[in-house]
């Protein structure tokens, strides 16, 4: 959480640096930009309508974003590995044998938008848009945030060239980078709201001890 | 999921973590050995920096940037920013760089001194490799030099060696390489781009091409290079002028 949260400020402060986006292997200042984010910059050579120049924090930025993504992808493993020792994702994750149809996903929506707070059931289990949401964010959004970051590196880039020559090329993964990002914050405030919703201090309690008093879920 | 197997994967991260420690100074030990940590590595960000260099040195020690076709050079290659050309970089710019000299020494057993010609008449190369500069834009040229290797082995590099300085006729503008960039092919002491002379907005008449790491690593207007086994007693001996103002010495990422 902790790292997450210091790569998106980093990741942020990186961008100010050149707010403009490409599409294809290469793209700068004197090119078309695919779009382009309306702030100032962080750098006086990028062309950005303003006059003002915004403060140059890309330094620290860039030493913390890469160090906060070491802590992020080694933690990863550690739960990815837990994770399947313990058949946690196909047991807790992968949507139980009666609810893998869109009438299951209807009804969840449904109770979850109509009413307030989550009942007793719920706060051991996790619902079918629950369960394929996390897998998409363990296993497609978290892998490619890494993957589009690892293909922006130049000495990775040398020894894996197909990293970034899948995608396109370095300015189309610097781009996907940025919208894979937009949606993990997207998920990340989708799942505190829920969670404020559900009653925060409990549920945080759950998250680290793994328990729920009786009573305590509802 | 059972509380039990919950509470049991914290205890477990617990002792994962205190084994990491135990871990960590052996893995110090073995990593200075190898030659895995870079000279910035004692700095605020230092752990960070010294796992992508030792990651990106087991990995990479020998690969290739990636090169181009020629129909991919960009029309609009960009030249970043520099601070205005001194009093020296002036006068040699009247000359028309009759007179420029790249100097090396160090531990190397033939101190020498090479004329822009003298860097000429040696085996010449070209590459079309992308630049991409820190702040995440990017170009592709067609770079024209001399293999840096070229020049260290007429200079006659000791077994000793580790790093390569290289410094800019402007003040304070230095950077460095450890040895397997240093001798990497693609590593270039480039005097022309895209069939033409190297023009000065690019780094023209002489500019250390560093193509597997970020723009910043190629220095413009190359006068003098020194080769040395310890990065200490350049400036604050964090390796280059770019961890000094904050930046990562290995810009491999």
């Amino acid at each position: 959480m902790i790292a997450f949260l210091a790569l998106l400020v980093t990741g942020g402060e990186i961008l100010i640096s050149h707010p403009r986006f490409y599409w294809g292997e290469t793209g700068n200042s004197g090119t078309a930009a695919l779009f382009t984010l309306d702030i100032p910059a962080s750098r006086g050579t990028v062309p950005t309508g303003y006059d003002y120049v915004m403060p140059d924090q890309n330094g620290w930025s860039r030493a913390l974003h890469f160090e906060a993504a070491w802590v992020l992808v080694l933690t990863g493993l550690v739960y990815l590995a837990w994770g399947l020792g313990t058949a946690y994702f196909r047991k807790s994750l992968w949507p139980a044998r009666g609810e893998r149809s869109w009438g299951a996903v209807r009804a969840v929506l449904k109770k979850t938008l109509g009413r307030g707070r989550p009942d007793e059931e719920e706060s051991r289990t996790y619902n079918v848009v629950q369960r394929v949401t996390y897998l998409l964010v363990i296993f497609g959004l978290f892998p490619l945030v890494i993957w589009t970051g690892l293909a922006m590196s130049p000495a990775f880039d040398s020894a894996v060239p197909a990293a970034v020559n899948w995608l396109g090329g370095r300015q189309t993964a610097r781009t996907l980078h940025f919208f894979v990002s937009g949606f993990l914050v997207l998920f990340l405030v989708v799942h505190v709201t829920m969670i404020v919703r559900a009653g925060f201090w409990t549920r945080v309690k759950g998250m680290i001890t793994g328990r729920v008093a009786p009573g305590e879920g509802v | 999921m059972s509380e039990i197997t919950r509470r049991r994967m914290v205890t477990m991260g617990l002792g994962a973590a205190a084994a990491g420690v135990a871990g960590l100074a052996t893995a110090s030990r073995l990593a200075r050995r190898y030659g895995l940590i870079p000279p910035d590595g004692g700095t605020l960000y230092g752990a960070g920096e010294t796992l992508t260099y030792a990651a990106q040195r087991l990995l990479t020690r020998h690969s290739l940037a990636r090169e181009f076709p020629r129909s991919m050079i960009s029309k609009a290659p960009f030249a970043n920013a520099v601070a205005p050309p001194g009093e020296n970089f002036k006068r040699h710019l009247a000359a028309g760089f009759a007179d420029w000299r790249l100097t090396v020494d160090g531990m190397v057993s033939r101190p020498g001194s090479f004329s822009l010609a003298d860097l000429k008449s040696l085996p010449a190369h070209s590459q079309i490799t992308e630049v991409a500069c820190e702040e995440g834009w990017s170009y592709i040229a067609e770079w024209i030099g001399t293999p840096l290797k070229n020049v260290l082995d007429a200079v006659g590099v000791l077994p000793q060696a580790r790093y390569v300085v290289y410094f800019s006729i402007e003040p304070d503008w230095w950077e460095s390489v450890d040895m397997a960039d240093a001798l990497h092919p693609q590593t270039f002491l480039t005097l022309g781009m895209n069939d033409g002379e190297l023009p000065v907005k690019f780094g023209g008449p002489l500019r250390l091409r560093v193509s597997r790491q970020l723009a910043y690593k190629s220095v413009k207007y190359i006068t003098r290079m020194t080769v040395t086994d310890s990065l200490k007693g350049f400036g604050k001996g964090l390796g280059s002028a770019s961890p000094e103002a904050g930046y990562a010495w290995y810009a491999g990422i």
